[in-house]
């Protein structure tokens, strides 16, 4: 024997491998594998706030009324037209005709009724039920129109509509929907092995514009390294938010990838506990407002993707007031602020949760913090953790999150939510945006919200999360933002 | 032997009973609460109350303790919090990857160190020793999840010989099932067999200095005659308890590798679990790897009676 075992082994390893050979290239490719960083759940979007559900079944799977488009405009779906009554309050819908449902029942005006009562209902478990809360009733007209009255103004109702958690089911199937997805999209869930992927197929009775893709893979990589390993070895033709910004170079280099940059409606903020001493303290909320430096944090956490914000509010929204000048970078006038609230020898806790956003911009923060002569005690928690002991308990000075509802300013408005501001001039905007229907008035009334904020340094303003993504250069029609958390598969398709 | 197999049946319930217990404690003492965790930031109160009441959890310790493990008894695991299916659909599906990929990677592991350590004993301080003594030094210094990352860089990147990971699933046919499971198995065994290569060796190299060596050789046997019949039997008893435990490793510990591979196993469904509050699937998987350990020790046990006769003796 001239050589070891191991070195045998190897070798005949290595012969095995050949062996088992190689995949053959595809001719033209009619299916696509999308990443996804987390797996869903279940497949329900009406049973669970996970973003990962939407992500996979919006548009694709399920439709609502009206829908988001890439640019984030509502735009119609199963309603093909709507009438407002003048008074604001009653809203007629006109839906389309000859919608099936996957399990090839019919969908009507029923169906409509059946999905709102049930998501406002009392033993509800919809996510985002508040946004059913102005529902008075829901009345079928006749097969292709219904009729919802609402018990005040909402000038926000059709971009309700458009969420995930407003999508149309059917009393047959809606109990089984968490594993058996039955929508009225254009595609249809042929497997789900757990774990590993979500396979859809296209659905030949789809009843709008046919899709481009015979099929559309999810595939669930939760390790970076792991993502950037099948995106290069050509496993993944798509990762519409990819979870490594570091990465986004290397593909950038490479001519078989497209790097697509993309905002979010993650608005990041250093979130602060409004209630409990010492952050009670405007002075000292403004303080430590002013003590951040927002682009380093965003070149040392994110890699420079990112865009500063000023107040909580997205800054590719029409209504948004640039703000950040009022909490710019200044030490000085923080220390002079810390002196004249006349604390020194300031320690905050600052909890963190897992996304690198959180954990590597909670990092630089601290440092920052330091300079102005305020320490931080970090600590790491997982979500559940974070969930349960900041955002249930309250028990936290700073943490660190990305709020990825779209327009979600409402939340100040809340008393009992985790920052504790709900203002009552705050809450007084607010019902005022819900009354107005008149879109200057509106543009008005959220500018007047998002100073409210700013002015009282409820929170830290860090930045609007990007959505990076990466995908083969031949595969197009990706959204490169997310009005909604969705990955719309609807209009992608294979260049030649 | 019978009185023998009852009291390690009657150990191994007790060991369960004691071991559902601390899980299914541990699991209540963690902080987070699954309905919380799956409806988000912006959820309504209201509707969070409404999935506690829907997923049970508003019902006292003790009822929920003697309802799961009522329900392990006839094989009902329960419907897990997140997915919405049965606990044993999803424990079954992960099983079909991790028991294989244990397996595989066990016998590579095997397959590799029994030569590599006989040769090893056999010639001692050769430098055929020498180079296993080497190789083995390195393959047990290596961290499999670095070790696996340099495969994928290498066979999956840049030779594109094999995905850089995931599970077309058995349905997709045998080899493809068993190509997806390559990668990760060798990454897996190399350590492993390292561990095990030295083992051999070194417990072979013990017996060889045995008196009843000396009297086989004496008798006229061929130094590979003597081995072959005496020594390695005598030998194997630490490498079964090593194959033993591995094996348990293995199964519960292939977590990392199943992250570096996004193999959908029972590492990382417990994981995800875990990090979900999942906490019935956490509490199944945990309780049946506990099971697997458990059955593997009592089956090495018997091996051990097999490999060597005087301990059946001694213990009827």
């Amino acid at each position: 024997m001239t050589k070891t075992p191991i070195a045998a082994a190897a070798v005949s390893l290595l012969a095995l491998g050949l062996a088992l050979g190689v995949t053959p290239a595809t001719a033209a490719k009619m299916d696509a594998t999308i990443g996804m960083q987390l797996e869903p759940p279940n497949l329900d979007p009406t049973g669970g706030a996970a973003a990962a559900i939407d992500e996979v079944v919006y548009a694709n799977v399920f439709e609502g009324l009206t829908r988001f488009g890439a640019d984030g405009a509502i735009l119609p779906a199963l309603a093909k037209s709507w009438e407002i009554s003048d008074d604001g309050l009653t809203y007629t819908f006109m839906l389309n005709e000859g919608v099936k449902f996957h399990d090839g029942t019919d969908f009507d005006a029923e169906d409509v009724k059946f999905s709102l009562d049930r998501a406002r209902a009392d033993e509800s478990t919809n996510a985002q039920k508040a946004l059913f809360a102005d529902i008075a009733s829901v009345d079928v007209v006749d097969p292709a129109t219904v009729k919802v009255t609402l018990s005040k103004p909402n000038g926000s109702f059709l971009f309700n509509m458009a969420w995930g958690d407003a999508v149309i089911v059917a009393p047959e199937s809606a109990d089984g929907n968490a594993a058996k997805p039955v929508g009225t999209g254009p595609f249809s869930l042929t497997e789900w092995v757990k774990g590993d992927r979500v396979e859809l197929g296209r659905y030949d009775g789809y009843w709008g514009n046919p899709v481009k893709l015979d099929k559309v893979t999810f595939k669930f990589i939760s390790d970076p390294t792991a993502a950037f390993a099948a995106m290069m070895a050509g496993d993944i033709d798509a990762y519409p938010t990819f979870p490594a910004p570091e990465n986004l170079v290397q593909f950038e280099s490479d001519p078989r990838f497209e790097v697509i940059i993309g905002s979010s409606e993650g608005e990041t903020i250093l979130a602060m506990n409004n209630k409990q001493a010492p952050l009670d303290n405007i002075k000292i909320r403004q303080a430590v407002v002013h003590a951040i430096d927002r682009q380093a944090i965003i070149d040392g956490a994110m890699f420079g993707y990112g865009t500063p914000i000023g107040t909580h509010f997205a800054p590719h929204n029409p209504a948004y007031v640039d703000l950040t000048a009022q909490s710019a970078y200044d030490p000085e006038k923080s220390k002079a602020l810390l002196a004249e609230a006349g604390v020194s020898d300031l320690t905050l806790s600052l909890k963190l949760p897992p996304p690198s956003y959180a954990r590597r911009g909670g990092e630089i923060i601290a440092a920052q913090l330091r300079e102005v002569g305020i320490e931080t005690d970090i600590t790491n928690v997982e979500w559940a953790q974070w969930l349960d002991d900041v955002f249930k308990a309250k028990n936290f000075d700073l943490t660190i999150v990305s709020h990825t509802e779209p327009m979600d300013i409402g939340i100040y408005g809340r008393e009992d939510y985790y920052f504790q501001y709900g203002d009552a001039d705050f809450k007084a905007i607010m019902a005022d945006l819900d009354k107005a229907t008149d879109p200057a008035k509106r543009t008005e009334l959220m500018q007047a919200a998002q100073k409210k904020i700013a002015d009282d340094y409820v929170n830290g303003y860090l930045f609007q999360l990007a959505r990076t993504g990466v995908a083969n250069a031949k595969l197009k029609g990706i959204w490169p933002n997310s009005p909604t958390q969705a990955n719309d598969m609807t209009g992608v398709y294979w260049e030649d | 032997m019978t009185a023998y197999l009852l009291r390690r049946l009657l150990s191994l319930s007790l060991s369960l009973v004691a071991a559902s217990l601390v899980i299914f404690l541990v699991m209540e003492v963690v902080p987070g609460d699954p309905a919380s965790f799956m409806m988000g930031i912006n959820a309504d109160p209201q509707a969070v109350a409404a999935l506690r009441t829907q997923l049970g959890l508003d019902e006292p310790l003790p009822v929920r303790y003697l309802g799961w493990v009522a329900g392990l008894l006839q094989g009902d695991f329960g419907i897990s919090y997140t997915y919405r299916v049965p606990v044993s659909e999803l424990i079954a599906e992960r099983v079909m990857i991790s028991l294989p990929l244990t397996l595989y990677a066990l016998a590579l592991s095997t397959l590799i160190a029994f030569p590599a350590g006989i040769l090893a004993a056999s010639r001692r301080n050769s430098a055929a020793d020498l180079s296993v003594m080497g190789a083995t030094q390195l393959g047990v210094a290596i961290p499999n999840f670095w070790f696996a990352m340099i495969l994928v860089l290498v066979f999956a990147i840049n030779l594109r010989w094999f995905s850089a990971g995931g599970f077309p699933g058995w349905d997709a046919g045998f080899f493809q099932a068993i190509k997806a499971l390559t990668l990760p198995a060798i990454a897996l065994a190399l350590p492993q067999a390292s561990i095990l290569a030295r083992v051999m060796r070194s417990s072979l190299i013990d017996t060889l200095n045995e008196d009843f060596m000396r009297t086989a050789r004496a008798k006229g046997l061929s130094r590979g005659q003597a081995l072959r019949r005496h020594a390695l039997r005598n030998a194997l008893i630490p490498v079964l308890t090593i194959i033993g435990l591995q094996f348990s490793f293995l199964l519960a510990g292939g977590i990392i590798i199943e992250n570096v591979f996004y193999l959908p196993g029972l590492g990382r469904l417990a994981f995800q679990a875990i990090t979900q509050r999942d906490l019935i699937v956490v509490r199944s998987v945990v309780i049946l790897l506990v099971f697997a350990v458990i059955v593997v020790t009592f089956l090495v046990d018997l091996a051990y009676a097999a490999a060597d006769p005087r301990l059946r003796r001694r213990r009827t």
